[in-house]
């Protein structure tokens, strides 16, 4: 499984997503679920999954699915 | 098995007073304690005392804070009880409170709570696992508020500021953070004998002793007991609270 599709599975769950999600292109507050109860929970699955752990203005900046990715590429997390 | 077996604790301002009497009472208990102080060698010394680990931390930084809490998390696998007892007490009249202090004041006892209650909170919201393989998530908080944060105290306008605002970061945090099963408290010490409240005069601390219902100053022991059980199982159904520990200082 790609990086990508481990964060896509993230989002999924942590955010309980229906299936037709477009998440590649999902932002913050695009969607009722990602709101800021949300988004600390996809936090921590982020953390939990990928055994990071984000420091405060990187929490606030991951508005999206794709910063989340380039995020977790800069961390050093495998491909 | 003790209660908080397997728990691992952090407490600011461990070194001395009310945080290095609780950094006992938590280890007792069971925990694997962390302590921080400003001076890396003293929180070691302290930390020994105990089986403990000393980090240094100035409270006042607040990037600093995180960044300690990510690393206890790191050394230790996770983080399970916050005690965010870090503070610092100007005296001071009205007219005579200079900006720099009230910055001090607020930096290190409100802006330094948040930081901790802030990681804390990501940290403790993290799936881990009990040495039997159980999962879990959540924990317990707990904050050093003052009695003089709720009935005010000549002198101390800016300290009794800053603690109420610790109260009310406590009872908003229990709010935000119930859902994921973290428990915020804090405690509200009437006057405790410590290095901190040995600078106010003789005649204020036994003023304080007369008005307390109990008729006798507290000790750092009894404020650590009451937080190490907001810590643990038993208060598993507490939060939100800010429980006075003073001796009945009733107004």
């Amino acid at each position: 499984m790609t990086l990508s599709d481990r964060l896509r599975a993230v989002f999924v769950d942590a955010l309980e997503l229906p299936g037709d999600v477009d998440v590649e292109n999902l932002t913050y507050r695009d969607i009722e679920q990602w709101d800021s109860l949300g988004h600390m929970t996809l936090v921590a699955a982020v953390e939990d999954e990928f055994d990071v752990q984000l420091e405060t203005d990187q929490v606030i900046d991951l508005s999206s699915f794709k910063v989340a990715l380039d995020m977790l590429r800069g961390l050093g997390v495998d491909e | 098995m003790s209660e908080l077996t397997g728990r691992v604790a952090l407490v600011t301002g461990g070194t001395r007073g009310i945080g290095a009497a609780t950094a006992r009472a938590l280890a007792r208990a069971g925990a694997t304690v962390v302590v921080t102080g400003r001076d890396a060698g003293r929180a070691a010394e302290s930390a020994g005392e105990f089986g403990g680990y000393g980090l240094a931390l100035d409270v006042g930084d607040f990037d600093a804070v995180g960044a300690l809490v990510r690393q206890v998390v790191s050394d230790h696998g996770g983080l399970d009880v916050l005690v965010a007892n870090a503070g610092i007490m100007d005296t001071g009249l009205l007219g005579m409170i200079r900006a720099d202090d009230v910055r001090r004041t607020l930096d290190v006892n409100v802006a330094g709570t948040v930081a901790a209650v802030q990681a804390a909170g990501r940290a403790m919201a993290r799936r881990r696992r009990d040495a039997d393989g159980t999962e879990r998530r959540g924990g317990s908080m707990v904050l050093l508020a003052s009695v003089v944060g709720t009935f005010g105290a000549a002198g101390q306008s800016v300290y009794a500021a800053s603690k109420a605002a610790v109260a009310a970061l406590a009872r908003s945090a229990a709010r935000e953070l119930g859902p994921r099963g973290v428990r915020v408290n804090a405690v509200a010490p009437g006057v405790i004998r410590t290095d901190l409240t040995a600078a106010l005069p003789t005649e204020v601390l036994d003023r304080q002793a007369v008005a307390a219902a109990l008729g006798r100053l507290g000790d750092a022991e009894e404020v650590a007991d009451v937080i190490r059980f907001l810590a643990g199982d038993g208060a598993r159904y507490v939060t939100g609270q800010v429980l006075g520990v003073d001796g009945g200082l009733v107004p």
